[in-house]
């Protein structure tokens, strides 16, 4: 099945091609729609599982599956279109099929009634086979066809609805953030080349370490500009504020592309080239830095958001920073291990706000309200109609909180313990510790207020709509379920030695990191005593928080949006998530658009081009045909004249 | 043989004729110094015949027609523009100025 593994890819493709073709064609036959758009991914999924199993048997850690050559160059460079699997990319390959998967089999119900159905379908396998692409890439310019790809498909996504100009402009935001990102990638791929020879990961891992002395410049450069890559793919600073935006796309969208898959790219990535960024230690640090940051400033932007989604889009910002922390410690499993419990219960988050406000949006429609279906002062006691959502939303928001026994909670706790045994030997790492710490704290309390403004308390929507709400239908749900047991129970592929567990992710991508391992300084054993109070504080930062923000939310009187009163304070800024896209505007954008409006277009374009350039020409041509016109001035006696000058002249020159 | 006077009587003729064209502003006097240009190029044309051949002399007879046809298109040109502007004033006929 390995050899197969591009199957996998395939099946979507071809998918995302008949979709295309029925979405011109047919776009009401939706029947068929499904059935394609579910069918290649579970045929995909097949694949996967098949991929998985043979690997697990299998006696060596990594095959490479050549397709074609590629560009073969030249003798020094030459590049093929082959995957790598290995123990990564498989695990990487069956959570993008299995939460894709169930993502489409939500999808069949969320986007039932909209025209653009099998538009959205071709989009979603297209994103599929591009996210496959990029994770089964054996070189980095394959998976840069996915990341530029998945890049494509998320704007794509993100404007869906593009006939509302906010929604193609949070499009456009997306892929201009990205393409600065990209750009990274881009200059890292053309120094890993120079310096390196090879573009292939297996050669940069082998080669890394015999090239590079650890500290030098070069494995820096390289690890920065990717890691400015994984800022723009990963929403972080600086670069994460294309990602609340990107939520002006369909719920399952931002589920799939915007929480579970694709903006886990990044972190992927510094894993994948981890020989790199272990030669550069001071690279890991601004990872992690800049991880433990956006963790902890994305979370306090959380805790004043109204839109549901808002909520959860900062929740992820601040979740893949943690991730970050995770690979910027060198723990790398770590970071892939929250990766995936990651992919679970926010993937459950999204798609249960995706069905809470199908719900609202249903019920405020008969009611004949244009109240925001996504604002959560518009909803409010949502558990009396829609218990199933509501009891996995509670397992989700527990999972991400990190209360034990669920899986955000070993997966959290694991990066938190990292980065503090670090951090006895570089402090530096202490801080970032306690930034996450604070992070943790805020998480649990804004999820304790989604869940407390969303289900508890009394339904502020009106009578009117409350008569319509209803709990989504079972197509919806089933996929919910399945991910609330993966929420409870995804901590258990790397259950730590405390808990009975054999950490198995964790010895399963040993293959993978085990280069980066020998450069690293292992991380500092910590005592029983300094392991058990780090999960003591973990659990009370989730337990306060919870405690806070359901008491906090359900104490205050929460005001529709008509009737809330303005934002004081610090809340404010919160509010205002920082000013930050007011700061982008002022510093980037404005800049940009003086230079353009000013410099480029009424200077050089209108101005040199159009009136010197184009009009000049003309004012010459009319000028000298002004001189011409004065000879020509009627009187007969002065053509004569100066036909009799010419006649001497001509006949001066005839006569010697 | 007369052939230096006459060249001369035939320079200062034209000459005569060119100043008139460029001096005069009626159109009557001003045609009427086109035909005495005319006149004087064919006098030399005479002149030299008499050391050239009877060529000159034929040439002279095409140069006789040309200025009758030139006569008549000229005349009647004048004529119409007088109807139209109630003068054969040179200066006033400059509906072409650029």
């Amino acid at each position: 099945m390995i050899q197969l593994v591009w199957l996998a890819v395939l099946l979507p493709l071809i998918g995302a091609v008949l979709n295309g073709i029925l979405a011109i064609r047919r776009p009401g036959a939706k029947t068929a729609v499904s059935v394609i758009g579910v069918g290649t991914l579970l045929g995909s999924f097949g694949v996967a599982v098949g991929t998985f199993t043979e690997l697990l048997h299998a006696p060596v850690a990594s095959f490479r599956v050549l397709l074609w050559q590629w560009l073969p160059v030249s003798d020094r460079f030459s590049v093929d279109l082959a995957f790598q699997v290995d123990h990564l990319s498989a695990v990487m390959l069956l959570v993008i099929t299995g939460v894709g998967g169930l993502i489409h089999l939500f999808s069949v119900g969320y986007m039932r009634s909209d025209p653009g159905y099998a538009r959205y379908f071709a989009y979603l396998n297209l994103f599929i086979v591009f996210m496959l692409v990029l994770v089964l890439g054996a070189s980095l310019p394959v998976s840069y066809i996915g990341w530029e790809g998945v890049g494509l498909c998320s704007y794509l996504l993100i404007g869906f609805w593009y006939e509302v100009d906010t929604n193609s402009d949070a499009g456009k935001k997306a892929f201009l953030a990205n393409r600065i990102g990209d750009f990274g990638v881009l200059i890292a791929m053309f120094l890993l080349w120079w310096s390196l020879g090879t573009l292939e990961y297996t050669g940069i891992t082998m080669r890394a370490g015999a090239e590079f002395s650890i500290g030098s410049t070069m494995p820096l450069l390289i690890a920065l500009f990717l890691f400015l890559g994984c800022t723009g793919k990963s929403a972080q600073i600086p670069l994460y504020v294309w990602l609340p935006d990107a939520m002006a796309g369909p719920t399952p969208v931002s589920a799939l592309i915007h929480a579970a898959t694709m903006v886990t790219a990044g972190v992927f990535l510094v894993v994948r080239t981890a020989a790199i960024f272990t030669l550069a230690p001071v690279a890991l640090e601004v990872v992690a830095i800049v991880g433990a940051l956006t963790a902890f400033f994305a979370a306090s932007i959380g805790l004043r958001q109204y839109d549901i989604k808002k909520v959860l889009a900062y929740s992820t910002v601040s979740q893949l920073g943690y991730m970050f922390l995770g690979v910027g410690t060198g723990a790398f499993a770590s970071g892939i291990f929250h990766l995936i419990t990651h992919a679970f219960f926010k993937a459950l988050l999204f798609l249960g706000a995706g069905s809470v406000i199908h719900s609202m949006h249903h019920a405020l429609h008969h009611a004949r309200s244009h109240a925001d279906a996504q604002d959560m002062r518009n909803m409010g006691g949502l558990r009396r109609w829609m218990p199933w959502t509501f009891a996995l939303m509670l397992l989700a928001t527990l999972a991400i909180a990190g209360v034990p026994p669920f899986a955000g909670f070993f997966s959290k706790d694991e990066i938190l313990a990292a980065a503090f045994a670090r951090g006895t030997e570089q402090p530096i790492y202490l801080v970032c510790w306690a930034l996450g710490l604070v992070a943790a704290l805020m998480t649990a309390f804004y999820m304790a207020r989604l869940v407390a403004m969303t289900f508890l308390g009394k339904y502020r929507g009106g009578d009117m709509s409350a008569a319509h709400l209803h709990e989504a239908p079972l197509m919806m749900t089933a996929p919910l379920v399945v991910l609330g047991a993966l929420a409870v129970a995804g901590g258990l592929i790397n259950l730590p030695h405390f808990a009975g567990g054999h950490a198995w992710l964790e010895h399963w991508l040993e293959p993978v990191t085990e280069v980066a391992a020998m450069v690293m300084k292992p991380l500092p054993e910590l005592a029983r005593s300094q392991e058990a109070l780090l999960i003591l504080l973990a659990i009370t930062a989730a337990v306060a928080g919870l405690i806070g923000g359901y008491v906090l939310t359900s104490r205050t009187v929460i005001a529709t949006p008509e009737h809330a009163a303005p934002e004081r304070g610090l809340w404010r800024v919160l509010y205002h998530k920082f000013y930050v896209d007011e700061l982008y505007q002022l510093v980037f954008v404005n800049p940009v658009m003086w230079v353009s409006r000013t410099a480029l277009w009424q200077t050089v374009d209108a101005f040199l081009i159009d009136r010197i350039g184009v009009g000049g020409t003309a004012r010459v041509a009319e000028g000298l045909g002004w001189l011409g016109s004065r000879l020509q001035n009627g009187q007969v006696a002065f053509y004569v004249a100066m036909f009799a000058v010419g006649a001497v002249l001509i006949l001066r020159t005839l006569v010697r | 043989m007369l052939l230096g006077p006459s060249l001369a009587l035939s320079a200062v003729l034209f000459v005569l004729g060119v100043a008139g064209v460029l001096i005069r502003r009626n159109a009557i006097v001003v045609f009427m110094c086109v035909e005495l240009m005319l006149n004087a190029v064919n006098l030399s044309f005479v002149a030299l015949a008499r050391l050239h051949g009877v060529s000159g002399q034929i040439m002279v007879f095409f140069v006789m027609t040309v200025a009758a046809a030139e006569a008549a298109v000229g005349l009647a040109i004048i004529l119409a523009i007088f109807r139209h502007t109630q003068s054969v004033d040179l200066a006033n006929i400059n509906l072409l100025k650029g």
